[in-house]
């Protein structure tokens, strides 16, 4: 626990805890990999925080300790100004949409029901027309989809499925994990513009997974990148890309040229 | 919200244990299945034997409480019991039989265990194969031998001996002896070993068999072909053996025309059929033991030799000839009521096979609903347990592997070994041959149930646990749904190992189809069996065309159709 290390800036504080993500020297290993390393950043609320870096730069097990699928070894985790290891885990996670790479749809339940599942989980009264308003939101008509199983719709139907089931019961945070990387290029497009009208439209505090630095620049309004289980640079993309602060994130810039 | 107020983050504040103490509560919950489970087998499988104790408490003075006469899978031994039955009921004593038990230790072992009260043995067998002592020449010197010791180890008494011997004997064809002129085993050994033997294993292994003859006659067959009891006439009769291990008194000796060569240097021990009385009826029914002695020295070794050939060679009814050999003795007088119903006599040997079901289908009934009940009964019993038990590896995936080697090891004790192993501290009848079968029936249903819920679409769990699903919720509401199809594959796999191996627990005298099966092979029958095997084959295909079905209504439909699309590429 590194409380001394806060910093003894009253209006970083201020912000600090105003956040509705914080990660405060967060440390998790697997084994004898280091997956991250005293990690610390913010989310602000209704902000959306693109996590990027290569594979194993400790992006995905940071947006995973967020809603405590993985407990880090040390740090801090704060929801809303709470310590998340006091949360219930099983609420916690009610309460924060995700959205995995592959969708993760229930493959023996249809949509509706898979859409359906967080308001059930939560004993909303009305799952079912919860979910059917949030596949018109990601664009699937529920008189066309509800009563498809996964199996039958295409990859891009089913990562807009995926999203439909984390917005369903109105979180206000969702957590999502490389959800178009997956994709063709043009339903990768057109998925991302989809985000974005969202985006616009909901305002919800959003962490983005992702490998490819342009969704990053695109799609959000903050960008971490992670190096090794370490924050290289937390910044908004026109201070990422005139102002890179270290050699890393310049050759990331570089590579994907920008 | 995920805003919570002071009291609500007091509970917050025990979150971290929240993960443990659901999985134990969890372990609890299916520990609890499992102990019901086992309940339910032991209440459903103690049913029979209430139903068996209850003609003991009918009548209130011991002496009518029932004696249960029990044989051996052969032909003289089932007869020798009928003759027991119907002599101890001429005498007003009531009787229940157990045909067929397994072999010696099976049927020595009920006997001690007080689970049946009298069968009939041979005192060679006394001697070799329970005391495991060296073969004496001399019949009274093994009468002596066996009577006293039986008595002080075990408190079973040997009645004096019925008068024959039914002793090992080799036979050759007519033709054989006539071509080689043999007459006895030193002609034999002097033939030289161009001849192939054919005996039964139990013959190759022990000392006053294949290896006592070697050494006494110097005889060495070309090559020794292993062959059940069941087959080894057939098997010489058509020339594939030229020589055989048999039994003096087989009736089979005189259908097939063998000659049964002399043992001219005495060398196989003398075998004095007697009945082998079990403690508890010496103590509590003096007068049975009294009635049974009536046939003490009453039947000579070619009686006994005719009376086998009238079952094994004519086909007559064990029941009848018995009856007929009492009255013939003076025993019982005309008339014999006294006549057992024996479900498995032999049918009148022109009648067609279908007639021959047709005429037993109320015992087929019989048998086939009692084989139902054993596999039901044991597979449900397999299926509460092995499938939480597999839902339980999952979660503590270390110990998954060594448990599932226990269990798989319990697969390959014989089955035969294990319903042997069971009578001393089950007994006989349907409790042990449930407990084999529910134990045989754990392999396949825990292996198909660890392995479908631990790779039960990874994504699909992992996003459900992120999205909030408890660990019970999963494992209900993902877990299990998704690897239903596999566990039911196991369960089919299981119930068909389950119908198979119940027609074993004939041999402990727990019923089933294997009773015409065991009954066939004593009495060289092959209606018999095949009355018992065709109608176990049949309820194999029902029983996994039924579970078919249940495993494609457990199937989630999108599965269904993929697996319908993998089955046809």
């Amino acid at each position: 626990m590194s409380r001394a290390s806060q910093g003894d800036d009253t209006a970083d504080m201020k912000a600090a805890s105003a956040a509705a993500l914080r990660a405060e020297a967060v440390s998790k290993r697997f084994g004898v990999v280091v997956a991250l390393d005293e990690v610390s950043l913010a989310v602000a609320t209704s902000e959306c925080l693109a996590l990027v870096g290569a594979s194993g730069s400790g992006k995905t097990t940071l947006l995973r300790c967020f809603n405590r699928m993985v407990v880090p070894d040390g740090g801090r985790i704060e929801v809303n100004g709470i310590a998340a290891d006091e949360l219930n885990p099983i609420e916690l996670r009610r309460h924060m949409g995700y959205v995995p790479q592959d969708g993760g749809l229930l493959p023996h339940w249809r949509v509706r029901r898979n859409v359906a599942l967080v308001p059930m989980l939560r004993g909303q009264s009305t799952p079912a027309s919860m979910a059917d308003r949030a596949l018109e939101l990601v664009g699937l008509p529920a008189n066309t989809f509800a009563h498809r199983w996964p199996h039958e719709l295409s990859g891009g139907e089913r990562q807009r499925v995926a999203i439909a089931r984390a917005l369903a019961s109105n979180p206000e945070v969702v957590l999502l994990d490389e959800p178009f990387g997956a994709l063709d290029a043009i339903t990768r497009a057109e998925l991302q513009d989809a985000f974005r009208d969202l985006r616009a439209r909901l305002a919800i505090t959003t962490v983005l997974v992702t490998h490819d630095l342009h969704e990053a620049v695109s799609l959000a309004d903050r960008i971490a990148v992670l190096h090794h289980g370490r924050v290289e640079q937390v910044a908004t993309s026109d201070v990422l890309l005139s102002a890179p602060a270290t050699d890393y994130v310049r050759r990331l810039l570089e590579r994907a040229r920008i | 919200m995920i805003m919570r107020g002071p009291r609500q983050r007091n509970r917050f504040r025990v979150a971290p244990r929240e993960g443990a103490g659901r999985a134990a509560r969890i372990l609890a919950r299916t520990s609890a299945t499992v102990s019901l489970a086992l309940v339910m087998v032991s209440a459903l499988a103690a049913r029979p034997a209430l139903a068996r104790a209850q003609p003991a408490a009918h009548g209130s003075d011991s002496a009518a409480r029932v004696v249960v006469v029990a044989s051996k899978p052969f032909a003289e031994s089932y007869l020798l019991a009928e003759m027991f039955a119907q002599l101890l009921r001429a005498h007003g004593i009531p009787v229940v039989q157990r045909r067929g038990l397994g072999a010696t230790e099976i049927a020595f072992a009920a006997l001690r265990a007080g689970e049946i009260d009298v069968y009939p043995e041979y005192t060679g067998t006394g001697l070799l194969a329970i005391l495991h002592e060296r073969p004496l020449a001399d019949p009274r010197a093994v009468f002596t031998r066996v009577e006293r010791e039986f008595q002080q180890r075990y408190g079973i008494r040997w009645l004096p001996p019925l008068g024959f011997q039914n002793n090992f004997a080799i036979a050759v064809r007519r033709e054989t002896a006539q071509r080689y002129h043999l007459h006895t085993l030193s002609d034999l050994a002097r033939a030289g070993s161009t001849l192939v033997a054919g005996f039964s294993p139990d013959f190759i292994g022990r000392a006053d068999g294949l290896p006592g003859l070697e050494r006494v006659y110097g005889w060495h067959p070309r090559t020794v072909q292993a062959l059940l009891p069941a087959v080894k006439y057939r098997a010489l009769a058509s020339g594939a053996v030229d020589v055989i291990d048999a039994y003096s008194t087989d009736g089979e000796l005189a259908r097939y025309h063998l000659v049964a060569l002399r043992d001219d240097r005495g060398f196989f021990p003398p075998y004095q059929a007697a009945a082998l009385v079990g403690e508890r009826l010496q103590r509590e029914n003096p007068r049975a033991v009294a009635v049974l002695t009536l046939l003490s020295d009453r039947l000579d070794d070619s009686t006994m030799r005719q009376l086998n050939e009238r079952v094994e060679v004519n086909g007559e009814s064990i029941a009848r000839v018995a009856a007929a050999e009492l009255q013939h003795l003076g025993l019982v007088s005309g008339g014999s009521p006294a006549a057992s119903h024996t479900a498995e006599a032999p049918g009148a040997p022109r009648e067609s096979f279908l007639a021959y079901l047709w005429d037993r289908r109320a015992t087929l009934a019989a048998l086939t609903e009692r084989h139902l009940l054993l596999v039901a009964v044991s597979l449900g019993a397999g299926i509460l347990t092995a499938v939480p038990l597999g839902m339980l590896l999952e979660w503590a995936r270390g110990s998954a592997s060594p448990v599932i080697r226990v269990v798989g090891l319990l697969q390959t004790i014989p089955s035969i070994a294990l319903l042997a192993f069971m009578i001393p501290l089950l007994g006989i009848g349907v409790v042990p041959a449930l407990v084999a079968l529910f134990l045989y029936s754990l392999f396949p249903i825990l292996q198909n149930s660890y392995v479908g819920v631990r790779d039960a679409s990874p994504d699909a769990v992992d996003a459900a646990h992120a999205l909030g699903m408890t660990t019970a919720q999963v494992l209900r509401l993902v877990r299990l749904p998704l690897a239903a199809p596999l566990i039911m594959a196991g369960i089919r796999t299981a119930a068909v190992i389950d119908v198979g191996t119940a027609t074993l627990a004939a041999f402990i005298g727990a019923g089933g189809l294997g009773q015409p099966i065991v009954s066939g092979l004593a009495l060289s029958d092959t209606r018999m069996i095949l009355s018992g095997a065709i109608p176990a084959a049949l309820l194999a295909l029902v029983v996994d065309a039924v579970l078919g079905g249940v495993e494609w209504l457990v199937t989630p439909a999108p599965l269904r159709a993929r697996r319908a699309s993998s089955a046809h590429s």
